[in-house]
């Protein structure tokens, strides 16, 4: 058995702001253990643009802010254990993980989950329809074509039209392939506008909305695929079928985040976000144990998941170095227009701001959000659209801290 | 002439308004002056920043990722992608290192180290 002060589960842009924030913060015994053979997690394969705009001040490739944090995690001397896979975290801190040498015991005063997310496959859509090869969940065909090089089709439909399956859309097409269609199942994209506009529109590509994919064909490889619109509860509709010929599916639905660690560690998982119950230091239900990035709720944006991930670095050195004490904590919860709020809960006697973090449930114009505790209204934002792909930050100010009585509820209003 | 543009420059995606009279472009709904500069640019010479990889030659099975040093025009993006395909390079490299000098009145530069 070994001893580090923190353990963080995972190298990538949240494991990474977290080690950075944590050493910053006064403990310099950081550990990242990672089970790929570098650091920079997902952004190792986000060759495209647009990252860092609001953490850096400046417009990054993925590999770029990536080896932004894996230089500032050098320059502390913060070792990464890479090819190492974490198997279990014990509630009381032990982390097992194995690695080329053996198995690791690492008796750890603090541990941050920063494990990411994975992609929802195939298999959990029940399409119908034979099994050939050329179907990809998006995020698969983008490390192959950009961390390989192996391009993955030249006709190509995608299903989901969230911010992965757009920019594969758009990578595609780069490569030369054809691009037929992009379905999305639900009335609206769950992608940002702007990835409409610079990966559909740019190329001249179609985006069904309330379309889906009905049936896969092919022998060997994907010969077809039929879509279909979808009635208000997401059943197709028969008569609007057409087959579309391609040699490629990729599927971008969803990303679940990868929180086995967890739920074996006996932390308390939010059934909306599908990750851990946390406090304004995302801290979990189990003292001691952090989580932070995508692996806590998923971010549509990097620059997030390293502002949460410092925040969960800074609890944990706080917490190593005896200064987070147990406090009266009050809930937080979602309202009218609300799918959920994160931290879940909030302390009642801080001093300092805390930040909610919240998405809405549908698309909506102009909307006024209050957050209320009991009677007294702690903070009020106004947003001139607001949708379920953006996620929405409120503050409550350090002087309204006082006026937290009860469990908080955060609720909009259509302006 | 009234266009209504999305901006792409960053996450929050603007609506905006642009209204073009003869040279004068005005731009409205821009949160910063980013976005003002983005709708003129839009209406008038629309540009992009064009990400993508070049196989490394001495390297099994490794891409290193590249992009235009500057946006260049929209139209030329399958001009760039033509000259990126046909390119190699050689490991190490590092990140800005130039991979193709003076294309589309940009470069292309490394986003990536290949060690």
């Amino acid at each position: 058995m070994i001893e580090h002060d923190i353990v963080i589960v995972g190298a990538g842009p949240a494991g990474m702001a977290a080690a950075v924030a944590a050493y910053d913060s006064g403990v310099t015994d950081v550990v990242l253990l990672d089970r790929e053979d570098s650091s920079g997690g997902i952004l190792r394969q986000c060759i495209h643009n647009g990252f860092g705009l609001h953490k850096l001040g400046k417009e990054l490739t993925g590999p770029e802010y990536a080896a932004h944090y894996q230089k500032e995690v050098a320059k502390r001397n913060i070792k990464v254990y890479n090819e190492t896979m974490v198997t279990s975290v014990s509630p009381d801190r032990i982390v097992t993980a194995q690695n080329r040498e053996g198995i690791l015991k690492i008796n750890a005063k603090a541990v941050i989950l920063a494990m990411g997310c994975r992609e929802r496959s195939r298999g959990a859509l029940n399409i119908c329809g034979t099994r050939p090869a050329g179907v990809y969940s998006a995020g698969t065909a983008q490390k192959l074509i950009n961390c390989e090089g192996y391009n993955v089709g030249k006709r190509v439909v995608i299903l989901g039209s969230g911010d992965i399956g757009l920019i594969m859309a758009r990578r595609m097409s780069l490569e030369g392939a054809k691009v037929e269609a992009v379905c999305e199942i639900m009335p609206y994209s769950g992608g940002l506008t702007r990835n409409i506009v610079q990966c559909l529109e740019d190329f001249g590509i179609p985006l069904y909305l309330s379309h889906t994919v009905a049936e896969i064909h092919g022998k060997k490889r994907v010969e077809g695929v039929t879509i279909a619109q979808v009635d208000e509860n997401r059943c197709v509709i028969e008569e609007t079928k057409r087959y579309i010929p391609c040699d490629t599916l990729l599927l971008s639905v969803g990303l679940i985040p990868e929180n086995e660690l967890t739920r074996n560690a006996d932390i308390p998982i939010d059934p909306i976000t599908n990750g851990a119950i946390v406090d304004e230091n995302r801290q979990t239900a189990v003292e001691g144990i952090f989580a932070c990035g995508n692996v806590l709720q998923v971010h549509d944006l990097v620059d997030y998941v390293s502002d949460e991930a410092e925040l969960a670095g800074m609890g944990a050195a706080a917490y190593v170095l005896g200064k987070l004490k147990p406090q009266s904590t009050v809930k937080t919860t979602p309202g009218n227009g609300v799918r959920y709020v994160l931290p879940q809960r909030v302390s009642t006697n801080k001093d300092e701001d805390i930040a909610l973090f919240l998405r809405v449930t549908k698309p909506f114009g102009k909307v006024k959000f209050t957050v209320r505790s009991g009677e007294n209204i702690l903070a009020t934002a106004v947003r001139l659209k607001a949708a379920p792909g953006e996620m929405e930050k409120i503050v409550i100010k350090a002087d309204k801290m006082p006026l937290i009585t009860n469990d908080i509820t955060v609720a909009l209003e259509e302006l | 002439m009234t266009k209504n543009l999305t901006c792409i420059i960053c996450p929050r995606g603007c609506a905006l308004t642009v209204d073009i009279n003869d040279n004068n472009v005005t731009v409205n709904g821009n949160a910063c002056p980013k976005g003002e500069r983005y709708g003129i640019d839009e209406c008038t010479n629309p540009i992009r920043t064009v990400t993508s990889t070049v196989r490394v030659a001495n390297r099994t099975d490794t891409m290193v990722s590249v992009k235009t040093e500057t946006p260049i025009p929209k139209d030329e993006i399958f001009t760039v992608m033509e000259a990126i395909r046909k390119t190699t390079v050689n490991a190490p490299i590092s990140i800005g290192d130039v991979i193709i000098d003076d294309i589309c009145t940009s470069r292309i530069i490394a986003t990536k180290n290949v060690n």
